[in-house]
């Protein structure tokens, strides 16, 4: 069946040989969210596509992050809820738990942060290759909680940059599920830069 | 729904609040003629006993604490529960030292105190039980008291570059202290001499098992020396969770003490929560309703379960099952569904409110628990199936990392673990609680203290606690109020305090001066997923607990870790350490 092709959408749009380029694909824009499928099935009909490389290379880190749990507490629960059968964070590709800071590009701080393991974090989080995203989970790693006390860091931010904060004590896994979907949005649309 | 009238009597009639009376024990009069028999057992002289506790309770003097504890074990008190302090600023000798053995045979405890100041040390009695080393050097981070003779006295829960001593009364809650990757301590673990060889082709290396580490469930730090693949020497350090529970205890309310025993123990909240109401319950000296008790009960059979299940299925994943995880997942989001179909909230729910419940369950509750039921027993069976006859991990597990039982006693286990070594103590059996003694039930021991009698041993539980859940389903749930029907301890129902004077009045009162427990202290212990959790609670007669001291199960068991996989491999220890259940938010309160 041939692919139909969408005219004058925000798209990465795709062209046959021989038609040159419309203003669509001048503005090189990025599929909107939830549009993946169109997307593939574009290319897979293409034989060539104008865009800027590094729109297509946000729009595949995008599909395509590693999560490293740095699980330190009731989050860490939740975020294995997520990852197991019921919740199935695999329907969405993010599956590939890593448990080493080289092999991921996704810190998820489940967990209150305490003094004693702030330096851990800060180096797992040196360790980690660029680019590299962190989503803080739950009300701890936001801003300590309701634990206003000696040993507690009030919010991960006073030691890492944080991309998406998800509330609630702890999230449920739908929550931080929408989290992970909301920054995999941010990254395709090019707003994080490292 | 209570009638409204428009001009409404006053509703409650009941005593007046016990503000600044003193607590008095309901069987105060039982301890003291106890404890006046224990003390002319261990010598009388060496103790002056304290009258009107809900304990027998001695107060010793610090150069005789030694002695005292030598003949209480002799006595048979050979279980160190806890050892804790208390901190009284305006006394000349402000620190209380706190010990509470427990006997197994003639299943009773007993409580000493240790009265000392501020530059006097207490000599250490970790020599005598094993499990006192931990909990003297935590007196010591906590309080500043140190310990004559203690091999290692240094910090245990606040970090290295930590100053002052947090739970001192005027340590400021909020006063913190920066660590850097510099300040932290290197550690370097004893070699056991007998695993010392020294005619070894292979080099020895020190690594590194967590604080972030894919098998450590939580933030646990395990150093060991390794000699070829057998580990000779290992040591533990705790604390990366430690989010001052006990302080901030100490500056809310009782009420809004409840949601921070959620996150103990966070993969059985409501047991924390059940233990934490009913130590109240004890200082105020009121029951929960029977409908209150009978939901209370059921949901901490269910939360027992979920607990096993995370212990069983992430200990199988470190093993390289990952299907067990994956396939016991499934009935645990069932039961964190029936949580949240009883409040609103998945894994800590803070359901238990001080005197019952925040809100009644569902009306389809029975329902949802008898189809729970029916279900999970497939889903045991299947794994254990699965696993326990598969030579694979029956080669893994068997006779891995043992405790013997007079070890496991010394250091202070409890609840599974020891009785995967043979002794059946069991809080719902030798001092029950919430009804369970009138429910057929049995308690399961394992012989041989290793991991596979651990499994054992929690694979047993569910299914009797799937027996009392039965019972406690067939029964029904009483009719009647989930919550007492005080004034000073539970809020008045919400259309009372928009339509009467008094109700409004009261619950003002409770918002803002909160529940005010007489003046005193109480002990109460429930059996938690890992074995006794006890709270002790010091009330001045405030709105704020003057002292709450939670005793964490899994803290002796930790401790013992080090020794039970030294001459182990790497790959039996992982597999140990999820056996033993550890959970951070305990362990670090």
């Amino acid at each position: 069946m041939p692919i139909q092709k969408i005219e004058n959408s925000d798209s990465i749009i795709p062209r046959k040989a021989g038609v040159p380029p419309g203003e669509g694909a001048e503005k090189g824009l990025l599929t909107l969210p939830g549009e993946s499928e169109r997307e593939i099935e574009d290319l897979a009909g293409a034989t060539y596509l104008t865009t800027k490389l590094e729109k297509v290379v946000d729009w595949a880190r995008g599909n395509s992050l590693w999560p490293l749990p740095f699980g330190t507490a009731c989050c860490a629960i939740e975020f294995m809820s997520m990852v197991s059968s019921h919740y199935d964070i695999a329907r969405f590709g993010y599956e590939v738990v890593r448990f080493s800071p080289r092999q991921a590009d996704l810190l998820i701080v489940a967990g209150t942060i305490v003094d004693k393991i702030a330096p851990v974090l800060k180096k797992i989080y040196e360790q980690m290759p660029e680019p590299k995203y962190v989503v803080a989970m739950g009300a701890c790693a936001t801003s300590g909680g309701f634990y206003r006390a000696y040993h507690v860091v009030q919010g991960i931010d006073e030691i890492i940059p944080v991309d998406m904060w998800v509330p609630g004590c702890p999230p449920t896994p739908d929550g931080l599920m929408y989290a992970i979907l909301k920054l995999a949005e941010k990254i395709k649309r090019g707003e994080i830069k490292r | 729904m209570s009638t409204l009238t428009k001009y409404s009597a006053i509703p409650y009639t009941g005593p007046a609040p016990t503000n600044r009376k003193p607590y008095v024990p309901a069987d105060a009069a039982a301890h003291d003629s106890r404890g006046e028999e224990i003390a002319a057992q261990i010598g009388a002289g060496n103790v002056e006993q304290e009258r009107g506790q809900d304990l027998p309770t001695f107060a010793v003097d610090k150069n005789e604490i030694v002695n005292v504890l030598t003949s209480l074990k002799s006595a048979g008190f050979t279980l160190p529960l806890d050892l804790w302090g208390v901190d009284y600023p305006n006394r000349e000798k402000r620190f209380d030292v706190m010990y509470q053995l427990y006997s197994v045979e003639k299943n009773e405890r007993v409580r000493l105190k240790v009265r000392v100041g501020e530059d006097e040390a207490v000599p250490t009695s970790s020599r005598l039980f094993k499990g006192y080393d931990w909990y003297e050097r935590e007196v010591f981070d906590m309080y500043g008291v140190k310990f004559d003779g203690h091999p290692n006295l240094r910090r245990i829960l606040t970090h290295e570059a930590f100053q002052g001593h947090p739970l001192r009364k005027d340590y400021d809650p909020a006063q913190r202290w920066l660590l850097t990757e510099q300040g932290v301590a290197k550690l370097e673990p004893k070699i056991d001499e007998r695993y010392k060889n020294e005619d070894t082709d292979f080099e020895r290396v020190t690594l590194n098992l967590g604080p972030s580490h894919p098998a450590t469930h939580g933030t646990l730090r395990i150093v060991v020396t390794l000699d070829g693949e057998k580990i000779i020497g290992a040591d533990t350090e705790i604390g990366y969770l430690h989010r001052c529970f006990e302080k901030m205890s100490e500056t809310h309310t009782y009420q809004q003490v409840i949601p921070f025993t959620d996150r103990l123990n966070y993969c059985s909240a409501i047991i924390n929560n059940v233990g934490y109401c009913m130590t109240i319950e004890k200082l105020l000296g009121i029951e929960a309703p029977a409908r209150a008790q009978h939901i209370r009960l059921m949901l901490s059979e269910f939360m027992r379960i979920s607990d096993h299940i995370i212990c069983i299925g992430t200990n199988l994943v470190d093993m390289g099952a990952l299907t067990n995880f994956w396939y016991l997942f499934q009935p645990r989001e069932e039961i964190l569904g029936l949580v949240e179909s009883c409040c609103g909230a998945r894994l800590l729910p803070t359901y238990t409110r001080v005197g019952g419940l925040a809100v009644d369950a569902p009306s389809n509750f029975l329902e949802n628990s008898q189809r729970l039921v029916d279900m999970l027993p497939k889903f045991i069976d299947d794994v254990e199936k699965l696993v326990m006859t598969n030579r694979i991990f029956r080669e893994r597990v068997d006779g891995i990392a043992p405790i013997s039982a007079e070890d496991a006693l010394s250091y202070g286990f409890t609840g599974p673990c020891l009785r995967a070594c043979g002794i059946p103590f069991d809080i719902r059996k030798a001092s029950p609680y919430l009804g369970y003694e009138t429910y057929d039930w049995s308690v399961p021991v394992a012989e041989g203290g290793d991991t596979y009698a651990r499994f054992l041993v929690r694979f047993e539980e569910m299914r009797q606690s799937l027996k009392i859940l039965q019972q406690a389903i067939n029964r029904g749930l009483p009719p009647g109020p989930v919550i007492v029907d005080s004034p000073y301890v539970a809020l008045p129902p919400k259309e009372k305090v928009y339509n009467e004077m008094e109700s409004l009045i009261y619950h003002f009162k409770l918002i803002m001066h909160g529940i005010q427990p007489p003046v005193g202290e109480a002990y109460f212990q429930v059996e938690g997923g890992n074995g006794e959790l006890g709270f002790y609670v010091v009330s001045d007669g405030t709105k704020n607990p003057y002292r709450v001291r939670v005793r964490p199960p899994c803290f002796p068991i930790f401790e013992a870790f080090a020794e039970m996989i030294t001459g182990q491999t790497i790959p039996d220890a992982i597999a140990a350490l999820g056996s033993l259940n550890i959970i951070a938010g305990e362990l670090d309160h």
